[in-house]
C-alpha cells in the first residue's frame, strides 16, 4: 500500500510539492482553501471573473500559468480537494471540513504550505469601512476586477505596496498617494544585496517608474498614520519624516506592513518554533529541506518565512524530494543541488530587501490610547495596558486571557503580531519575551451539524 | 448618515448576464463571478453591523483570514462574504439585532 502524503496549501509551493512527489508516482492527497490552485499570489478568479493570465500577473503571468497547469498530467494520482478547510492536526490525522461535510484523514507525511497573511500594524480610522490590506486591495483587483475604492491610498512596508500601487494604475483606478513608511535611505542601504537578484530588482523598477508615469506622489518615512471619516473613509492623514503634516482626500485606504506567516497548523501538529529576528516573527524550525522537528511533518513557501512566489516554488521542489526521500523513493540530486543554489541567492536577496523595507518600529511609538488593537472584540490599546500592567507575565497568551486580545474570530491572526510588539516596547522587553499566540483548533470558525457531533 | 452609494469601482466589466440578489430585503444585481464582499460593495458602503458599537464594517483581509465580512444567509448560515460566490436568488442578511442586554453596557467604539 502507498504511504499517505498530504499536502496542505496549493499555492506556488504547494503545487509544486504535489507535482514533484506525483512525478515519481507517488499518490498525494492535495488539500486547499481556495476553489482553484494558484493560492494567493497566483489566485484564478472565479468562473465568469476570468481574464487573461497577463492581464492579471502581469510579469509573472508565465509563471502563474506554469503553477496552474502543472498538476494535469498527475490527474490519476492527486486527489485535489478544494475548498476545504484543515482545521486541526492530531495524531497524524488532519480534520477537514468542506461543504459536503467534514472528514479524517490520516498521513504518513504531511507538507504545510499554507502561505502567509498581511502582517497589520493599527492606526487610528483603521476599522472604517473602506480601510482594507494591502492583500485585499490586490485581489479585488486580480480577482474580481475591481478596485477597493473611486480614489484609493495605498500605505506598505514592503515590496507589496510599489507592485499593488502599478498594478491599479494600470488598471486605470485613482491613486491619490503611496506612503511607504519605510525610509527611502533603506533602499539605498538594501540595493546591493538585492542585485543578487538583478530580475526582480528591475521589476521593482519598473513599477516605481509605472508610479511615477502617472504622477503619484510617493512619500517615504511616514508616521502618524490615521484614517478621517465619520462612517467611511474620507481622507487619510500622516506626517513626514521632516516632521510636516499631510492629507489627501480619498475613498479607500490599502495598508499593511509587509507578511507573517501563517504557522497554526505547524504549531498545532507539534513543530518546535523560533524566533526569526531577520523577518521579524515566529517560524517552525524548518531544518534540512523543510523538515520540521516532528519526523513526520514539513514546511515550505511563505508559511516558513516570507520569501515570496519563486521562493515557494523552489522550495516545494525541494520539500518534495526530502519528503520522498523519506520515504525511500531515489530522487535526481543532481537537479536537488540546481534548486539548492538558486534558494541561497534567494537568501541573500531577502536580506537586502529586509534591509530595503525593515519592520517599521516608528509607527509603534505615537499610538493613542483609544486606538482599537482587536477589530473582532472592539478592545482598545488602554486596555491592554491596563491588564498588562497588573497581570504577569507579559506575555501574548497572558494577556489574551484578561483583556481578549486575540481571542476574536480571527485568533489574533490580525491583532497578534501588533499585541506582541506593543506589550515588548511597554515593557521595555525583548520581542521574543512577548511570544506567540499559541494556535486553537479549529484555526478558523466552523459549523458544526448534529450529526458531527458523534 | 448617508449611506455611501458603493464602496468599490468596477474596472473590468464581466461578460455574463446579470443576475439578482438581495441584501436585507433589498433587490440588487450582481454579475456571476462575483463573491458576496464584491456584489455588496458595489451597491452600498458597508458589508455588516458591528457587533458592540454603532459602527460598521467592510471587510478587511479578502482571503478568509480576518473574519471581518461574516453575512447571514436566509437559511440561518453564516458565511464569509469575501470567499462566497453571489447566487441568483440568494437572500443575505447584514444587520445585527443588538442584545438589549448590551445596552447600557460601555461603549467601545
Amino acid at each position: 500500500m502507498s504511504p499517505s502524503v498530504v499536502v496542505v496549501g496549493a499555492g506556488p509551493a504547494g503545487v509544486r510539492a504535489t507535482a514533484a512527489i506525483a512525478g515519481k508516482g507517488v499518490p498525494v492527497t492535495l488539500i486547499d482553501e481556495g476553489a482553484r490552485v494558484g493560492g494567493q499570489i497566483y489566485r484564478q478568479p472565479p468562473p465568469g471573473a476570468e481574464r487573461p493570465p497577463k492581464d492579471l500577473y502581469g510579469s509573472e503571468a508565465a509563471k502563474a500559468v506554469a503553477v496552474h497547469g502543472c498538476l494535469k498530467e498527475f490527474k490519476g494520482l492527486i486527489d485535489y480537494r478544494p475548498s476545504t478547510l484543515v482545521w486541526n492536526v492530531f495524531k497524524g490525522q488532519l480534520d477537514l471540513k468542506s461543504a459536503g461535510g467534514e472528514e479524517k484523514v490520516p498521513f504518513d507525511r504531511l507538507l504545510i504550505a499554507t502561505g502567509a497573511f498581511d502582517r497589520v500594524i493599527p492606526f487610528p480610522g483603521w476599522t472604517l469601512p473602506g480601510v482594507f490590506t494591502l492583500g485585499a486591495a490586490q485581489i479585488a483587483l486580480k480577482a474580481q476586477g475591481v478596485a477597493i475604492g473611486r480614489k484609493v491610498v495605498l500605505v506598505g512596508a514592503g515590496p507589496l505596496l510599489p507592485l499593488v500601487a502599478s498594478q491599479y494604475l494600470k488598471a486605470g483606478a485613482e491613486v491619490a498617494a503611496v506612503i511607504d513608511v519605510t525610509p527611502f535611505s533603506a533602499k539605498v542601504a538594501g540595493f546591493w544585496q538585492m542585485m543578487s537578484k538583478p530580475d526582480v530588482v528591475l521589476r521593482g523598477l519598473g513599477y516605481l517608474y509605472e508610479i511615477r508615469k502617472h504622477r503619484v506622489p510617493v512619500f517615504y518615512g511616514a508616521r502618524n498614520l490615521a484614517v478621517d471619516g465619520s462612517q467611511n473613509v474620507e481622507s487619510f492623514s500622516w506626517t513626514s519624516s521632516g516632521g510636516k503634516s499631510h492629507r489627501v482626500d480619498c475613498d479607500a485606504v490599502g495598508a499593511s506592513f509587509g507578511l507573517r506567516s501563517e504557522t497554526q497548523l505547524a504549531d498545532l501538529a507539534g513543530c518546535e518554533f523560533e524566533f526569526d529576528h531577520l523577518l521579524r516573527q515566529w517560524l517552525p524550525i524548518a531544518r534540512e529541506g523543510g523538515r520540521t522537528t516532528q519526523e513526520t511533518v514539513y514546511v515550505a513557501g511563505d508559511c516558513a518565512g516570507i520569501g515570496g512566489a519563486d521562493v515557494a516554488e523552489l522550495q516545494g521542489d525541494l520539500v518534495a524530494n526530502s519528503i520522498l526521500e523519506d520515504l525511500g523513493v531515489s530522487v535526481d540530486k543532481e537537479r536537488l543541488t540546481v534548486v539548492e543554489k538558486r534558494l541561497r541567492q534567494y537568501s541573500r536577496f531577502r536580506a537586502g530587501m529586509e534591509r530595503a523595507y525593515p519592520f517599521p518600529h516608528h509607527l509603534l511609538d505615537d499610538l493613542p490610547e483609544d486606538l482599537m488593537l482587536c477589530r473582532c472584540e472592539g478592545i482598545k490599546l488602554g486596555h491592554l495596558m491596563e491588564v498588562d500592567a497588573k497581570t504577569s507575565p507579559h506575555d501574548v497568551n497572558r494577556q489574551k486571557a484578561f483583556s481578549r486580545v486575540g481571542l476574536g474570530r480571527c485568533q489574533g491572526r490580525v491583532c497578534g503580531m501588533a499585541a506582541a510588539e506593543i506589550l515588548s516596547k511597554f515593557n521595555g522587553s525583548s520581542i521574543e519575551s512577548a511570544g506567540r499566540l499559541r494556535g486553537q483548533p479549529p484555526v478558523k470558525p466552523i459549523t458544526f451539524t448534529g450529526s458531527s457531533a458523534t | 448618515m448617508v449611506e455611501r452609494p458603493q464602496q468599490f469601482q468596477r474596472l473590468y466589466e464581466f461578460g455574463a448576464e446579470p443576475l439578482t440578489f438581495s441584501v436585507d430585503g433589498k433587490t440588487l444585481e450582481a454579475r456571476p463571478g462575483e463573491l458576496l464582499l464584491t456584489a455588496i460593495l458595489l451597491h452600498r458602503g458597508h458589508v455588516r453591523d458591528f457587533e458592540f458599537t454603532d459602527a460598521k464594517r467592510a471587510g478587511f483581509c479578502f482571503m478568509g483570514a480576518c473574519q471581518d465580512c461574516w453575512v447571514t444567509l436566509s437559511d440561518g448560515s453564516r458565511v464569509r462574504a469575501c470567499d462566497t460566490l453571489v447566487e441568483n436568488g440568494m437572500e443575505v442578511l447584514t444587520t445585527y439585532e443588538r442584545n438589549a442586554a448590551l445596552e447600557g453596557q460601555e461603549d467601545v467604539s
